[in-house]
């Protein structure tokens, strides 16, 4: 092995980390204005409009006011422990991204267990809160996050049924394979949404429930525990996790739209006749790509904000009884009707 | 069958998509925002703003010391010190108004029978000392005199409902 080789491996994938990640870390700024420009419109405001063209340098007004403040560390905090977990948050919302794919062959790491990592790597993001909330010292951010871990243990359940759906229906836990096995004839009725409603609108919701965001916000509760698990967080330390929870938006946004809405591909895919694909441009967009993909991740971050400005915080045991009595219930029922369906070869997504 | 209407209805998130539909409804519309430096929304004749003491055409102070604000202030905002000047007419020493007590009732206004004391249009304004807004006679004079254009205009497109 020489040590020349190494080097330049280490050098390329931090490059193409970075080439992944750095637009991630845009993404999240700028969904922080969308949430606030979307919510204004629905509460019949505008939103931020002075910084920038249509309040466009916001998010970085904000960014470096969190810079530069303080961060205080209360004295009765377990001090390593109150530093590493939003670290911990971050890091687990960051790394499942190696394996999203953008694009046919644009992915990071083509890893065969893609699915079974995703889950693993977003489930680490819980110790994260957890850990801040005892290394706090507070009772809200302990209470905080006791909350959120119940809540993300009664959702990842119903969460990991409905990726089981998926997966009978792919066949594989490659996440490239999932998106290419909805490929077809028929273009958007080709993808999973169909056959595996219920388990979508489960994985949607559960997602939100994940993402600890509002209706499923008890972590934070401003009304009754002040801010929950980063009550005592402040300065960086506080961007950290707020970074943490848009990626993770963004990541079960990503998620969803290959899961069940075909990736990359086109709506029109299988429609569309060779000659129209090869108009210049109209060709391209019309075309499967990674366009496609990201049009998807905005309707489902356009979903989440939407419901922010919508629905009410649910009560604690709502909360329960709909993760562990009604969820798990329909994706259990939803597993047996799928396994039953793609043994019966039924058209136009398990056929030939 | 009405437990299983609802047992569907809710299974189908029926009232989930009506709130959906409203804010949906309300991302399209009309804003109401007002861009406040850059627009500014148009204030009523009788808007209670910062105080002044009007002046007679010919420079002669109104107020003649009868003391009904003083007396009719809520708050106790104000304070009034009189004596009989050379020409023997009743004249204020002392006329102050602690903006920080006064609630901007305008019953000052209102009581005065010869329109001296007003409230003016004028919102925007600010103190960055102790005592900045504890109007003197002098101070209430001043502010007057420079918008007694505006002053006289909203009192007389008032009139007609007096």
């Amino acid at each position: 092995m020489n040590i020349y080789h190494d080097y330049q491996r280490y050098i390329d994938t931090t490059f193409y980390v970075l080439v992944v990640i750095i637009p991630l870390f845009v993404a999240v700024a700028y969904t922080t204005w969308l949430e606030r420009k979307v919510i204004g419109a629905m509460q019949v405001r505008i939103g931020p409009r002075t910084v920038g063209f249509h309040g466009l340098l916001q998010p970085w007004a904000d960014m470096f006011k969190l810079i530069f403040k303080e961060i205080i560390i209360p004295e009765k905090a377990n001090k390593v422990l109150f530093v590493i977990a939003p670290v911990i948050t971050l890091v687990s919302a960051v790394a499942a991204w190696a394996v999203i794919p953008f694009d046919a062959k644009l992915v990071l790491s083509e890893l065969n267990a893609g699915l079974l990592y995703v889950l693993a790597a977003t489930s680490v993001g819980v110790y994260g809160v957890i850990i801040a909330g005892w290394a706090s010292n507070s009772k809200y951010a302990l209470l905080g996050a006791m909350r959120s871990a119940a809540q993300i243990v009664a959702y990842e359940i119903a969460m990991g049924f409905a990726l089981v759906g998926v997966l009978m229906a792919a066949g594989s836990m490659n996440l490239g394979e999932i998106v290419t096995a909805q490929k077809g004839a028929y273009g958007f009725l080709n993808w999973y949404w169909l056959p595996l409603l219920p388990l979508f609108v489960v994985y949607f919701i559960s997602g939100v429930a994940e993402t600890n965001r509002a209706p499923f916000d008890v972590a934070e509760g401003e009304s009754e525990i002040v801010a929950g698990f980063h009550v005592e967080y402040s300065g960086m330390t506080f961007a950290v996790f707020f970074l943490a929870e848009y990626a993770n938006m963004i990541l079960i946004s990503a998620l969803a739209s290959i899961m069940f809405l075909g990736g990359w591909l086109s709506p029109l895919d299988g429609w569309l006749s060779q000659e129209i694909l090869a108009i210049p441009v109209i060709g391209w967009l019309l075309g499967s790509g990674m366009h496609w993909f990201l049009i998807k991740i905005l309707f489902f971050i356009f979903l989440y904000l939407w419901f922010r400005a919508t629905f009410p915080r649910y009560r604690y045991d709502q909360i329960m009884r709909l993760g562990w009595k009604v969820f798990i219930p329909i994706t259990l029922v939803w597993i047996v009707v799928v396994g039953g369906l793609v043994l019966g070869k039924v058209s136009p997504w398990w056929g030939a | 069958m009405q437990g299983l209407a609802r047992f569907f209805k809710s299974l189908f998130l029926f009232e989930l998509m009506k709130g959906l539909s409203i804010t949906g409804k309300h991302l399209f519309a009309r804003k109401f925002t007002l861009h406040y430096p850059d627009e500014k929304a148009p204030i009523s004749p009788r808007f209670r703003g910062l105080h002044a003491l009007r002046r007679y055409p010919n420079g002669e102070e109104r107020c003649i010391a009868c003391k009904l604000c003083e007396v009719v202030c809520p708050a106790l905002a104000i304070t009034i010190e009189s004596e009989q000047r050379e020409d023997g007419t009743r004249r204020t020493t002392r006329y102050d108004i602690d903006l920080t007590k006064c609630i901007f009732c305008g019953f000052c206004e209102e009581s005065c029978p010869v329109d001296s004391i007003v409230e003016t249009g004028i919102y925007e304004y600010h103190g960055e000392v102790r005592g900045d807004l504890y109007m003197t006679k002098e101070k209430l004079l001043a502010i007057g005199d420079k918008y007694e254009k505006d002053i006289a205009a909203a009192r007389a497109e008032d009139s007609p409902y007096r």
